[in-house]
């Protein structure tokens, strides 16, 4: 799930001194525990991947690795397809929760709290159990294309991570904006395109992350409602590491994911920097 | 376009979602109810699939396993992630950024990157894959969304709360515990439920660490991607469907009502 860790400032105590370190001990010291343990188990395990993708079998600094995923072909057509398929999933999922979330908050379906709750709880449900509700489906449609397959799959489970942030963004508007535009005499769709969509940019980015960033590196979807011909990047990686002979290169496939996956990241925090941050979870 | 024609499409759109939703879950229980082989066959009404369900001793296992480290872990979690939350919320801003940075290192990672970078460090450690790698690993894993859940209850807080402790002769831990974590435990609640939540649903990390251990998500993996659908699936997925939505169901209703009395 992809959501941003945002801690508000600490507002400003009366005796800021004596607070800050009494008997030797900072408030902040409490963060430590976890703090130090995440230096363990976090970021020491993201070293010795680096380190496995930038040595080869023996041990020795190499970055063959590397070259094998950028000398082959197939592999780099994989990675596109993911890519692709991810970009298609979560297009349909946002064409599909914009309008949903627009009739959840804009209409007078906006008191149902319940309706709201309805959509988003499967969210809380195992993604394999819906994806195996769904193979059922497809299977009684007699939907053989594998590709559809999986699509209609990845739409069906990660939908909810969509539709959460738009709503959150939509029901925390301020109307009067919507109004206002419309008394100046911009047309419904005017007002739609021009205030209501640029307002909920920081909710977009964040249900496009978290539609986007699982989808290109899931390989149990692919799994369970594929077959060969729709391995994903995240099927690879997996595949490597089936045994311990292809740590090397599974690292260093790892790796260029990861290297992504940041940049990713980097870009929504530029397209979101100065609108306020969206979080919140039902 | 009138006002009914409008409201009567918004209604259907709105349906037919929920009909999408739901209609896939419905047809998965439906079916529970026959014991045919074959996906989307009916072959009369049966409770077989149930009776096999409860007497399979490697479901019932697994689901032992899935409840006990879902407990653990969420409770590791709300401890350290309440500690954390304190402590990253009073930081300076610099160092805030930097903890800030820390924590969402897993919440933001692939959870295949972050399942085989834990795969690698246990082997690397010497700790061997199994219950201590699953509670470390879920742990980790959770306590970002405890920091997420407790931190809004920390900026309702009154600061001046801590220090009065203090000069009032508790000591900085005595403080803490009988000042300041009382107020937080509605959050440290929901941190709770998510931290055990996330861990029951967890696989993908869960996958790689595993050693002999089987959990729920890790059988119903093995048992969809390789052996074919067993027709018990159909049961043991009802089950924890009805299972999980009563229970959301439940506590969503609860924490409305709630928040319905104290804004009266």
């Amino acid at each position: 799930m992809t959501e941003k860790l945002v801690t508000p400032d600490a507002p400003k105590s009366l005796k800021t001194n004596k607070a800050k370190r009494i008997r030797g001990i900072k408030r902040s010291t409490f963060s430590m525990p976890y703090l130090a343990l995440s230096i363990i188990f976090v970021i020491v395990p993201l070293f010795i991947m680096l380190y496995y993708a930038f040595t080869d079998l023996d041990g020795n600094f190499s970055l063959a690795n590397f070259a094998h995923f950028f000398s082959r072909p197939n592999i780099m057509a994989v990675m596109g397809k993911s890519f692709l398929v991810a970009l298609i999933t979560t297009v349909v999922c946002f064409l599909l929760a914009y309008p949903l979330a627009l009739a959840l908050t804009f209409t007078s379906l906006n008191r149902k709290f319940i309706l709201v709750m309805l959509f988003i709880l499967p969210m809380w449900i195992n993604s394999l159990l819906r994806t195996y509700a769904m193979k059922i489906v497809l299977h009684i449609l007699d939907v053989t294309n594998a590709w559809t397959a999986v699509t209609v799959g990845m739409v069906y489970d990660f939908f909810p991570f969509m539709l959460m942030p738009l709503y959150t963004v939509l029901s925390g508007m301020d109307r009067s904006l919507v109004e206002a535009s419309q008394d100046l005499g911009a047309s419904p769709v005017k007002s739609l395109f021009k205030v209501v969509l640029p307002l909920s940019l920081p909710g977009i980015v964040s249900g496009v992350l978290m539609v986007f960033m699982p989808t290109v590196s899931t390989f149990a979807i692919s799994d369970i409602l594929g077959d060969t011909s729709t391995y994903l990047f995240g099927n690879v990686i997996d595949q490597w590491f089936r045994n311990s002979g292809g740590w090397h290169i599974g690292s260093a496939y790892s790796f260029i994911l990861l290297i992504l996956i940041a940049a990713t990241v980097l870009i929504a925090n530029k397209i979101t920097k100065g609108h306020t941050e969206v979080g919140g979870v039902l | 376009m009138n006002k009914r024609v409008k409201s009567a499409l918004v209604w259907a759109f709105v349906t037919v979602m929920l009909a999408i939703m739901y209609v896939p879950i419905l047809i998965l229980i439906i079916y529970s109810f026959t014991d045919a082989k074959a996906l989307g066959v009916w072959n009369g009404f049966s409770f077989e699939l149930y009776a096999n369900l409860f007497t399979d001793a490697e479901i019932m296992g697994a689901l032992g396993n899935s409840l006990i480290l879902a407990a653990v872990s969420a409770f590791l979690a709300t401890v350290l992630g309440t500690a954390a939350a304190v402590g990253i919320y009073y930081m300076k801003a610099k160092r805030k950024a930097v903890a800030g940075f820390v924590a969402n290192i897993t919440m933001e990672n692939a959870e295949i990157v972050t399942g085989v970078a834990f795969m690698m460090f246990f082997l690397a450690v010497n700790i061997g894959y199994g219950w201590g790698a699953l509670i470390v690993a879920h742990t980790m894993i959770t306590v970002p969304y405890v920091i997420l859940s407790v931190t809004p209850k920390l900026s309702q807080l009154n600061p001046n709360l801590y220090e009065a402790g203090l000069d009032l002769g508790a000591s900085p831990i005595g403080s803490m515990f009988r000042v300041v974590i009382p107020q937080l435990i509605p959050g440290m609640i929901s941190g709770f439920i998510m931290a055990f939540t996330l861990s029951l649903d967890d696989f993908i990390v869960s996958k790689f660490i595993n050693g002999g251990v089987e959990t729920i998500p890790i059988y119903l993996y093995n048992a969809l991607a390789k052996r074919g659908a067993d027709p018990t699936l159909r049961a043991l997925s009802s089950v924890l469907f009805i299972a999980v939505l009563t229970v959301l169901i439940a506590l969503n209703i609860v924490s409305a009502k709630r928040r319905k009395a104290e804004v009266k």
